[in-house]
């Protein structure tokens, strides 16, 4: 049995395509994918993410149980300031991607993915254990609303009183929104500017309808998964499950940048990732764009000359550029003359560099 | 609520068939309620004019955003027409599937496989909203 978000019945009544994604009902699209899709680019999207998991570090060394416990130098980040990181097993492979918010000198925010986060908030449990720091697991407590889009500030503005022009991208700071204590964070997963408010549960409900009503004349539209995940693919952004897991390192996907060998102490996995940090990557992700209309999806085989290079992570249709895009592991070296085996049929594919997509700043 | 249109026949696999009454020429399409259930249609392949197939054969494909699904023609025979126009913009299986949004016709050899009437799809469909 799915467990429903506390915005459920918003859904339903707005006509709402459910789907079981990681345990929770959510919403897969209202009407169109597309056409919320092309709200989140031309105007504003607004999204129902309280399946993402909500785990709170705090005391006088959440900085350092962190530091020990992710890939990431979160002791370093100033309060107010939010980073992309990854926890990974003593092996190095990826467990989740986090985004880690720091909210006072002695309390973080760690955002899960909906089917990691028991997993993150135990494996953050055990490992800040020699640390004077108390790890809740607070997920039950928080719904998420994300508010994305170009005309997303110009949204929230008519609602809060909070600095939004000051408020950086990656970065987060409470404030009230119509008349709701909120964690108000610059971050998002569509790749455009946009808001993600985090809310105690029973203050979801209002918020949404107060965000609907302040976006509607901005062209504001409700926008499902389906939207989220070809938008975040537009965007290049891995998702937990198809471009990252257990079985590769953030070398491997192309996001060593994230571990921060210089930071101070041991950290879970350092020895492994240290021993295959200077390696190359026998494959690498890049983005692939079909010639014609057929639709790469995960799993499906990359070919060159018969031969399997590859795998497909992510794909789907690009409302963006008008044909079909996916993300891809393809073996080192090999750029041209690709090809997705797509059910028996081999269509040919460009390779590009990622992202797809970049909103003009 | 889907649009089932009475005067149709439907298939469990969601296509409507057209025509079967007169036993010469049926019209095959996908049902609204898989076209809702779908998304929205990128991708459309259809068979090729002249091929022989038999009834319960997978004759194309569907493909939406998130998913693809096959078409299986409810009857067997010759493929006498296909609906180029639904090929080049895919949509009309969303906007009118009973419509322009026509699949492909069969000039009937044999029997049909098991179709349904419209209460029996409604009814099948009502089960699975």
């Amino acid at each position: 049995m799915s467990r429903p978000t506390p915005l459920r019945d918003v859904h339903e009544s707005l006509g709402a395509m459910l789907t079981d994604f990681a345990g929770w009902l959510m919403p897969l699209r209202y009407g169109s994918e597309s056409a919320e899709h092309n709200a989140v680019r031309q105007a504003a999207g607004l999204f129902d993410l309280s399946h993402m998991g909500e785990i709170f570090l705090t005391g006088p060394q959440a900085g350092e149980a962190l530091d020990y416990a992710l890939v990431g130098h979160l002791s370093a980040l100033a309060p107010g300031r939010a980073r992309y990181t990854m926890i990974v097993n003593e092996r190095g492979g990826v467990l989740d991607d986090l985004i880690v918010y720091r909210l006072g000198d002695e309390e973080f925010m760690v955002v899960a993915n909906a089917s990691n986060y028991e997993k993150v908030g135990n494996e953050l449990k055990e490992r800040s254990k020699a640390y004077d720091v108390v790890v809740e697991d607070r997920s039950d407590q928080y719904a998420l609303i994300a508010v994305q889009g170009p005309r997303a500030q110009e949204i929230l503005a008519t609602l809060t009183d909070a600095d939004l022009d000051g408020l950086k991208y990656y970065a987060g700071l409470p404030g009230v929104v119509d008349g709701r204590q909120a964690l108000i964070a610059r971050t998002g997963y569509t790749g455009e500017d946009g808001f993600e408010l985090f809310v105690a549960n029973q203050d979801a409900v209002p918020l949404w309808h107060a965000l609907m009503a302040a976006g509607e004349p901005h062209g504001l539209k409700p926008a499902g998964l389906s939207a989220r995940d070809t938008l975040r693919l537009e965007a290049g952004m891995p998702l937990y499950g198809n471009e990252l897991g257990v079985g590769l390192t953030p070398f491997d996907a192309g996001l060593g940048k994230v571990v921060k060998f210089d930071k101070p102490g041991d950290f879970v996995g350092r020895s492994a990732l240290e021993a295959v940090k200077d390696d190359t990557p026998r494959r690498r992700l890049v983005g692939l764009v079909a010639r014609g209309r057929r639709v790469p999806r995960h799993g499906y085989p990359v070919t060159k000359d018969g031969a399997v290079v590859g795998e497909v992570t992510s794909g789907a249709p690009s409302q963006t550029l008008g044909k079909p895009i996916a993300m891809a592991y393809v073996d080192a070296g090999v750029e041209s003359g690709l090809a997705v085996d797509i059910r028996g049929s081999q269509e040919p594919m460009d390779l590009v560099e990622l992202p797809f997509y970049r909103r003009n700043k | 609520m889907s649009n089932i249109p009475d005067d149709l026949s439907y298939t469990k696999e969601h296509e409507w068939v057209a025509g079967l009454d007169d036993g010469l020429t049926v019209t095959v399409g996908v049902t609204a309620f898989a076209a809702e259930s779908l998304g929205d249609v990128v991708f459309v392949q259809l068979p090729e004019v002249g091929s022989t197939v038999e009834a319960g054969d997978s004759v194309g494909e569907v493909e939406s955003t998130k998913s693809v699904n096959e078409i299986y023609t409810p009857v067997g025979g010759e493929i006498v027409e296909v609906n180029q126009v639904v090929v080049d913009d895919p949509s009309l299986v969303n906007s009118d599937p009973y419509g322009d949004g026509w699949m492909f016709r069969v000039r009937v050899e044999g029997e049909a496989e098991d179709v349904l009437s419209a209460e029996e799809y409604k009814a099948l469909t009502s089960g699975e909203s």
